[in-house]
């Protein structure tokens, strides 16, 4: 079972901090198919959320087919998601710092950077933001 | 869909002021919405509507489908809290409950009965000599009890503690997943209600400035920042809802439902905060933009 935690300052709407949260233990390996994940009360219990925002949240995982409600039993995990490659993580996280330090070099600050990467991931992955 | 408050150019006039100007909204059924608005701006005005405590001046308002407190059967059908949870100070929780009984066929004993019990009061003291925290759960038990399908609360939080604000919104929370009723709440904070309502409506200037489902308005609205350039040259598709000018640069808050690809833009994501605040803003900033200009004489 894992806990859902919230960040009320990030400007991401409630459910979708949920559903990235599922998203995230899937990828760890945290949640596999067959867990349950907690019923909205439990969330509601923890976090003092809406409940229509926690079942948002599961029927957008369900919609994805990640989960499956079962009617008085709970949520369930239906599917795994691809743990991410560590040898390609290691790969773009040497060539990121590779990238970083040329940028350095050449002058740009950590703002100048985070703009430049701001923009370039808008650039990329916008059409997939929800 | 069904809609728990629908109102049609609703206001109410006090002499010569408006408290509540041409208000239309729909409010879908089983949300939680958050009502928010400086004090002031028409909050429980609408609400007093809402319930019948008050007549409107002009247009019209339905709730559950039928005018407010049309009847008995109406009444029992929609809960009240009203500002500042008010019970009373003679009487003991026991006999707030045996009242709530008296008053309400659809009074429902188990829950108020494990409400008490749950929340640890002890049914013999007297109102008057409760928590501020404690007083609001008891006001909140009463409302339930008579298992309303549309629960309605005037700044239920304002008056309370950080810590108990927070258990008085988890038990809200924890009905809702039980009961699974419509809630209408106020309050002047946004901090409140971001984490438990699902649709918002901000009221300010006695006018209705901005409603929709939170999830949808967090989506649409983007802060962007630039080299300084004129909110006339922003696509038509982009909504100034806030600008902010310095020599050099410039800061819009936009409502778009397009996505922005300007590559001059910086883009950030709004807080539900920062939302409300610019709208809240608007209708002071709309005067000033009316007013003529003064010019400073030195």
């Amino acid at each position: 079972m894992i806990e859902f935690q919230l960040d009320t300052t990030s400007g991401v709407a409630t459910y979708l901090q949920l559903v990235q949260q599922v998203h995230q233990a899937l990828q760890l390996g945290l949640l596999e198919p067959g867990d349950r994940l907690p019923t909205a009360q439990q969330v509601v219990a923890q976090l003092a959320i809406n409940p229509n925002t926690v079942l948002k949240a599961y029927r957008d995982l369900e919609r994805q087919g990640l989960v499956r409600a079962r009617p008085g039993q709970g949520t369930f995990i239906t599917r795994s998601l691809p743990r991410t490659d560590p040898a390609v993580q290691s790969r773009f996280l040497g060539s990121m710092t590779d990238w970083l330090r040329s940028a350095r070099a050449a002058g740009l600050g950590p703002d100048d950077v985070e703009a430049i990467y701001r923009t370039a991931f808008r650039s990329c992955f916008a059409e997939g933001v929800a | 869909m069904s809609f728990v408050i629908e109102a049609r150019g609703l206001g109410k006039q006090y002499g010569r002021r408006w408290a509540l100007r041409d208000c239309t909204l729909a409010l879908p059924a089983g949300r939680v919405v958050g009502l928010v608005g400086p004090n002031g701006a028409g909050k429980t005005t609408l609400l007093h509507l809402t319930v019948g405590l008050l007549a409107p001046t002009s247009g019209s308002i339905r709730v559950l489908g039928t005018p407010p407190a049309e009847g008995p059967e109406q009444l029992g059908r929609v809960g009240f809290v009203a500002q500042d949870t008010p019970v009373y100070a003679r009487l003991s929780v026991a006999q707030h409950l045996r009242m709530g009984a008296w008053l309400n066929p659809s009074w429902d004993r188990q829950i108020a009965e494990s409400r008490i019990e749950k929340l640890d009061l002890d049914p013999r003291q007297r109102a008057g000599t409760l928590s501020g925290g404690q007083r609001a759960q008891l006001a909140l038990t009463l409302a339930i009890a008579k298992r309303p399908e549309c629960l309605i609360l005037d700044e239920p939080v304002a008056s309370l503690d950080p810590l108990a604000r927070r258990e008085f919104l988890r038990s809200l929370m924890e009905v809702v997943a039980a009961q699974g009723m419509s809630v209408v709440l106020s309050s002047h904070l946004i901090a409140d209600l971001e984490r438990v309502c699902d649709y918002l409506v901000v009221l300010a200037g006695s006018r209705v400035q901005v409603a929709g489902e939170v999830s949808e308005l967090l989506a649409s609205h983007h802060r962007l920042s630039g080299a300084r350039r004129d909110a006339s040259s922003l696509p038509a598709s982009q909504e100034v809802i806030e600008e902010s000018h310095t020599d050099k640069q410039s800061t819009f808050l936009v409502r778009t439902s397009d996505p922005v690809h300007d590559p001059a833009w910086t883009v950030r994501p709004v807080t539900l905060d920062d939302l409300v605040i610019a709208y809240m803003s608007r209708p002071a900033a709309c005067e000033r933009a009316h007013q003529p200009q003064l010019k400073v004489m030195s």
